[in-house]
This record gives structure tokens, C-alpha cells and sequence, in this order.
């Protein structure tokens, strides 16, 4: 094994990590906003990359259309979210959260079929773009571009929402909704547009992830309960609502990924897990601060 | 300003207010007294409709307020202080304030700079988490977050709590500048001394029930009421 295996693993390991940051910091701030484990938050990433895949084909699968379906199909999710916020969720919220489980689980297959009947059972793809193909050599090893593109816009991800919840009035009321609800609504503020912005922005990072890995994997049904439970594993590794909990999360679980790949090909699978595990039995609530 | 006529207010399946009736007029202080467990907090949660009666009216400038949600109430005027301060933990002073602003379209109402200005402490801490302040801090915050919705009534529950003496009578004076700025108050309070001192007018709330009312001078007088219902 030399060096340059070695760091091309590590950075093939933090751009997946990246995808799963996304991913998670949607499921995570709705966990801690809403208190809502949303099981569904997978199925909503499946429909940003099959919207990803149909807004790039109907533009002809050029450069331009996958920069477009990137930007287009989060916002195809958010507006999904939104209906089923307004329609569902915000009817639920005070329900205890094996009732909240079994309901997602319940959105979950409903949105893979609906997911079946308008994209079929195929296996669908998606072009990166000319500009993200072929690959670059970093420190003596080799990377592909797209890889290195996520690798650039994941800290850009971070560094919004850094923004957002820490310097906008609807983040600040986000992190305070996140520990005290009912005073929230006391000092004037309507929670339920807060929470119903709240859905729809974890859900749009849903929609974004699906988006982003559209061209690295074959898009297909299945990849939802793929990504939910390493996408819950992460959230608790990181600490229950807590979207920086999140992201070490993300790159614990993505680098022991692609380590296992080099060190034990055929089992590789089985080192996020045994990362995981070891993290909660010397952290039980997580890695970070939990809101929980 | 504010009239609450016979409400009746459940947890669950057990009955806290029987039939409360209480009245605060405009720049008025009017003191909730009780012991612990007598009904004073479900009596300002029921006003602020975070657990909305059952049964009986609350009429908030001659307009029947009962059943509405807390935000509606908070923008129609209503401020509140919990008595667990219920300070937002993960927020800076200056945050916790921040989202409890309530733009007024004159440019009189409150604002941070006015809160400040009434505590001073505060404006010394304005970056500190709101998890990281001491309970004597934590209730300024919370009389500072009330005031920044721009309250007309203020509903304060047990501000003097856990507080050494020496802040009792700093927060005293407090709560007399807000009442010179026209506010009205509606106190809960165990500490008898300190509500006798600030308030013109007197309830005494015992299981769940309204046992006496009338002015303070009034109730200064009468020491078999205050044995009886207060134990001072």
C-alpha cells in the first residue's frame, strides 16, 4: 500500500463523506427542530436524483443540464416537503415519536411507489458535466474531478448553514424552537411557519444530496433505505440535532468506508459499523452536544 | 385591560382552577398571591393560552381572548415571564432578545437599546450563551425578552424566585420603572413582602380558587387573611 493509494482513498472517503454531510444535516436539523425522525428523509433524496436525472434529460443531457437540475431538483424536494408539511406533518407534531416513526415509515413507502410509477424500475444516470470529468492528480494520487467538485462544495454547504442558523432571525428562532417550543410561541413567534421552514430546508439538503450524487451512482429504487440508515447512524454518532454532530459523523463514517476498501476489500462494509458501534459505547448520546 | 371571569383549567384529567376570577386595570400592579401548588403559574399560563381553559371567558381589552394561540396573544400585547425563566439556553442574551423583537409602526416601542438601558447588567453579557447566566441574570433576561413583543400587560410569575435579597430590591425597582412607562402588571407572587410592597391591588389564590381580594392596604391590614391562606 504507498502513499498515493492511500490519499486517493482518504479523498474519494471525504468527498463520499461530503454527500452524507448534506444528507444528514437535513435529517439532523429536523431532528432537533421539529423532534421528528424522519424515515421518509431518504426517499426524498431517491426523488432529488431522479428529478436530477429527468430535469438533465429533458435538457438534453448537456453541461448545463446537470447545473441546472442541480439547482432545480432540491427545489422539486422542497416543494414535495412543503406539501406534505402543510398537509401532514404539522398535524403530528405533538404526537410521541413512535407515532412519528411508524407515520414517516408509512410516507416512505408511499413515496417509493409514487417514485415507481413516475420513474419505472430502471436504473437511470446522469452525466457530470465536461468540466467534472476525467481526473486530477493531488499529491501524487490521482482523484476525479466530480470527487474533488464535492469535495469544494460540501465546506460551501457547511459554511451556509453555519450562516444560516447562526445569523439569520429564522435560524436564531430554529435553535431556539429546538430547545423550548411553547416559549417560542410566547414571545410572538408563529412556530408553525417556523417549523414549516425548518422541513423544507432539511429536506431541500435531502434533495441537494440526491442531486449531487446523481452522477456517481446508478439512480434506483433502493437507494433510499441505503442512505437512511447509515444517514441515522450518522445523526446519532454526531449527536441527535446537532448538524456539526452531523458532519464528524459524515467523516467518520465515509474515511473508515473507504479505508476498509484498501485494508479488507470484500468486508469493507463493515468498518463505518464497527465505528459506529465504538463510538457509542464511549459516547452513548454522541459525539457532539445532542439537543434531545 | 384585562378580565378573567370563572375560568376553569385542567392537566390532563386534573382540575387545577376552579372557577377564576380576577380583574387588572390599565397601569395598574396587581398581585397573585398563593402557596406553592395553589394555582398562581396555571392561573398566568391559562391568560397566556398555553393551557387554554375549559371553561369561563378572558377578555384582554374587551376582546375575548380564551382558546387563542400564545403568538397571537404575545402580538396582541400580552408579555410573559415564566417562573422557570424558560430562557432560550443555546441563544445569546442579545439573540434571546433579537427574536422576541416586535416592530411597532411608530418608533416608540422597545428596543434593545431600552432594554438595556433598564438593565445594564445585561448589555455587559450581551454575547453570553443564555445556559451559561446565573438565575438572578436569567430573570432579567426574561422581564428584557418579555418587553421587547412591547407589552401592555406584563404577566410575571414568581420574578423574585430564588433571588438573594439584595437583587429582590433591585428587580423591585425594576418592575416600578416599567409600571412609570405605563405598563400594566399582573405579579404572581409567594414572596408576600415583596408583592405588598409593589402592588395596589390584591388576590389570593388557594386550591385552585379565588379566597380574597381588595386593595393592599387592605390586606396589610388583615393578618387572619394572610395567616389563613399565606401562613405570614
Amino acid at each position: 500500500m504507498d502513499f498515493a493509494s492511500l490519499s486517493t482513498q482518504l479523498l474519494v472517503g471525504l468527498s463520499r463523506a461530503m454527500i452524507l454531510f448534506i444528507v444528514c444535516a437535513g435529517l439532523s436539523f429536523i431532528l432537533g427542530v421539529l423532534r421528528v425522525p424522519n424515515i421518509a428523509h431518504g426517499s426524498l433524496y431517491m426523488i432529488g436524483a431522479f428529478a436530477a436525472y429527468s430535469i438533465f434529460t429533458h435538457l438534453g443531457s448537456s453541461s448545463s443540464g446537470f447545473w441546472l437540475a442541480l439547482i432545480l431538483a432540491p427545489l422539486v424536494v422542497a416543494l414535495v416537503s412543503l406539501v406534505a408539511e402543510r398537509a401532514l406533518f404539522c398535524h403530528l407534531y405533538q404526537r410521541e415519536h413512535l407515532m412519528l416513526l411508524l407515520f414517516t415509515f408509512a410516507l416512505m413507502l408511499i413515496l417509493d411507489d409514487l417514485v415507481k410509477i413516475t420513474w419505472g424500475p430502471e436504473y437511470c444516470s446522469v452525466l457530470a458535466p465536461n468540466i467534472l470529468r476525467g481526473s486530477v492528480s493531488m499529491f501524487g494520487a490521482s482523484l476525479p474531478r466530480y470527487n474533488l467538485f464535492l469535495l469544494i462544495v460540501g465546506p460551501l454547504v457547511a459554511i451556509f448553514l453555519w450562516l444560516f442558523v447562526n445569523k439569520t432571525k429564522i435560524g436564531k428562532i430554529s435553535r431556539a424552537a429546538a430547545v423550548d417550543r411553547e416559549m417560542v410561541g410566547a414571545v410572538g413567534i408563529n412556530v408553525s411557519w417556523v417549523f414549516a421552514a425548518a422541513f423544507v430546508i432539511g429536506c431541500f439538503l435531502a434533495g441537494l444530496g440526491g442531486a449531487l450524487v446523481a452522477p456517481t451512482v446508478s439512480i434506483c429504487l433502493g437507494m433510499d433505505h441505503d442512505i437512511i440508515i447509515e444517514a441515522f447512524l450518522i445523526v446519532t454518532i454526531g449527536g441527535l440535532g446537532n448538524i456539526w454532530g452531523a458532519l464528524v459523523g459524515s467523516l467518520i463514517f465515509g474515511v473508515t468506508h473507504s479505508f476498509g476498501v484498501l485494508l479488507w476489500p470484500q468486508f469493507a462494509i463493515v468498518f463505518p459499523y464497527a465505528a459506529v458501534v465504538i463510538v457509542l459505547l464511549l459516547r452513548p448520546r454522541g459525539l457532539l452536544k445532542s439537543v434531545w | 385591560m384585562l378580565e378573567v371571569e370563572g375560568i376553569h383549567t385542567y392537566y390532563g384529567l386534573s382540575h387545577i382552577l376552579f372557577g377564576v376570577t380576577l380583574k387588572v386595570e390599565r397601569g395598574e400592579i396587581v398581585c397573585l398571591l398563593g402557596r406553592n401548588g395553589a394555582g398562581k403559574t396555571t392561573t398566568l399560563k391559562s391568560i397566556m393560552g398555553l393551557t387554554p381553559p375549559k371553561q369561563g371567558s378572558i377578555r384582554f381589552k374587551g376582546e375575548e381572548i380564551s382558546g387563542m394561540e400564545p403568538y397571537l396573544l404575545a402580538r396582541k400585547g400580552i408579555g410573559y415571564v415564566p417562573d422557570d425563566r424558560r430562557i432560550f439556553a443555546d441563544l445569546t442574551v442579545g439573540e434571546n432578545l433579537e427574536i422576541a423583537a416586535r416592530q411597532l409602526k411608530e418608533e416608540q416601542g422597545w428596543s434593545k437599546e431600552k432594554v438595556y438601558e433598564i438593565f445594564p447588567a445585561l448589555r455587559d453579557i450581551e454575547h453570553r450563551k443564555g445556559g451559561c447566566l446565573s438565575g438572578g441574570e436569567q430573570k432579567m433576561l426574561a422581564i428584557a425578552r418579555a418587553l421587547m413583543g412591547n407589552p401592555d400587560l406584563l404577566l410575571l410569575d414568581e420574578p423574585t424566585e430564588g433571588l438573594a435579597p439584595v437583587l429582590v430590591h433591585a428587580l423591585e425597582e425594576k418592575i416600578k420603572k416599567l409600571k412609570e412607562a405605563g405598563l400594566t402588571v399582573l405579579l404572581a407572587e409567594q414572596n408576600v413582602r415583596s408583592a405588598l410592597r409593589l402592588s395596589d391591588h390584591g388576590y389570593i389564590i388557594d386550591n385552585g380558587q379565588i379566597r380574597y381580594q381588595g386593595s393592599i392596604e387592605e390586606l396589610k391590614e388583615n393578618e387572619e387573611v394572610r395567616k389563613k391562606y399565606l401562613l405570614v
